[in-house]
């Protein structure tokens, strides 16, 4: 960690003050190093970034049609090869909305052509830049104003799409799951895959107070107790094979408390958090 | 140390407008200081270097002063989250009021 880049590429932004995928940015930025180029779609990074005249990259950066970071990643690569360049990485930062729902074919694709890529998943659990939506990374039970908590329906019915496995199911050189709590696990994580040639997936837990109900200085406490407790599991997928980094057994206490704390899961019934709970062990023990 | 930084001027007039999409990097015009009510105030007496709020900062406003040698806070840009704070095991940041500095 000692040797990461002292430079801020992402700074001056217009984030919310304590927002988790501001901090997976500029991490991920000062990992790579000034020859990154971003690709950003629509989303609350590009939202904050760029407002004209201001551009809080301090890299190359650009902004993407909302489907279209990976297909955006893809011609970036092609485009500085045929210019001579070398030692750059193509770096897209996407949100949960912008990479499982909205992006999910353009990063099927790219994995599927193997383009020399790294593909970063922000994951804040629901479209926040427009207002808390659900995405399909919204996990069960969470309140979004398209999921609102009421006596019959509780929040999101749903549960979160298995983003990773999918990703890993394309047989991608290299994906793993990463959290804004647990740094220098995240730093290695983007380290490895920028030395791997082809597509490379980084999905990355990014609490948001505003979506989370939570408190600013609570994000990077959120970001490892999900890991701490099970919810959050890290892992990695590399020659065909998943591996977990940093293994906790799930917590039903922990969970519950972990729960608790969250504006977006506070009229959880006793019923639904021990659905949560099971829905966790059943997971941990597939991994 | 490079990072984005605040240019003199503030308003665009027309033509002076890109004629194309791209545009120079790092180039800011508003601080965020305002956005805060409160302040870190590091205490480089109990602070032990171990860099974590630096780390943390979803801002990148905190950085190692190469004149006192130790943490300092870029007030321009600090929206006080507190996220340092909370990281900071001996406790060597304190949030204080905007009102009360």
């Amino acid at each position: 960690m000692k040797n990461l880049d002292k430079n801020e590429y992402f700074f001056g932004h217009k984030a919310c003050a304590g927002c988790g995928g501001a901090l997976a940015v500029r991490i991920a930025l000062k990992t790579l190093g000034e020859r990154a180029v971003a690709v950003l779609p629509a989303g609350c990074m590009s939202a904050v970034g760029f407002n004209f005249p201001q551009l809080a990259f301090a890299n190359n950066a650009i902004i993407s049609t909302f489907a279209g970071t990976a297909s955006m990643l893809t011609g970036i690569v092609s485009g500085l090869r045929a210019r001579g360049e070398t030692g750059f990485t193509a770096v897209g930062f996407a949100g949960d909305g912008g990479t499982a729902d909205i992006g999910i074919q353009a990063l099927s694709g790219a994995i599927d052509r193997n383009d020399d890529i790294l593909y970063i998943c922000y994951d804040n659990e629901a479209y926040m830049n427009t207002g808390v939506q659900k995405s399909s990374l919204t996990p069960f039970g969470a309140r979004t104003t398209t999921t609102p908590a009421g006596d019959r329906i509780r929040g999101n019915i749903r549960e979160k799409k298995r983003m990773f496995e999918i990703v890993a199911a394309h047989g991608i050189s290299y994906a793993a799951t990463a959290s804004v709590g647990y740094l220098r696990d995240y730093v290695e994580k983007i380290r490895k895959a920028a030395a791997v040639r082809g597509a490379k997936y980084i999905h990355v837990l990014a609490p948001c107070p505003t979506g989370w109900g939570t408190g600013a200085d609570e994000t990077v406490e959120l970001a490892a107790e999900a890991v701490d407790c099970g919810l959050f599991p890290l892992r990695e997928f590399s020659d065909g094979k998943f591996r977990v980094t940093i293994r906790r057994t799930p917590n039903a206490g922990a969970i519950r408390a972990h729960l608790a704390r969250q504006g977006r899961f506070r009229h959880l019934t006793e019923e639904d958090i021990e659905h949560v709970i099971s829905l966790t062990a059943a997971r941990s023990n597939h991994l | 140390m490079k990072k984005p930084y605040l240019r003199a001027k503030s308003a665009f007039s027309i033509d002076e407008y890109p004629d194309s999409a791209s545009f120079t990097a790092g180039y800011l015009t508003t601080s965020n200081g305002g956005w805060r009510s409160l302040r870190p105030r590091p205490d480089a007496s109990k602070c032990v270097m171990c860099g974590q709020c630096y780390l943390h900062c979803p801002d990148g406003t905190i950085y190692l002063d190469d004149a006192t040698g130790s943490y300092a806070v870029d007030l321009d840009f600090c929206k006080g989250c507190g996220i340092c704070a909370r990281i900071c095991k001996p406790r060597a940041i304190a949030m204080i009021p905007e009102s009360a500095v």
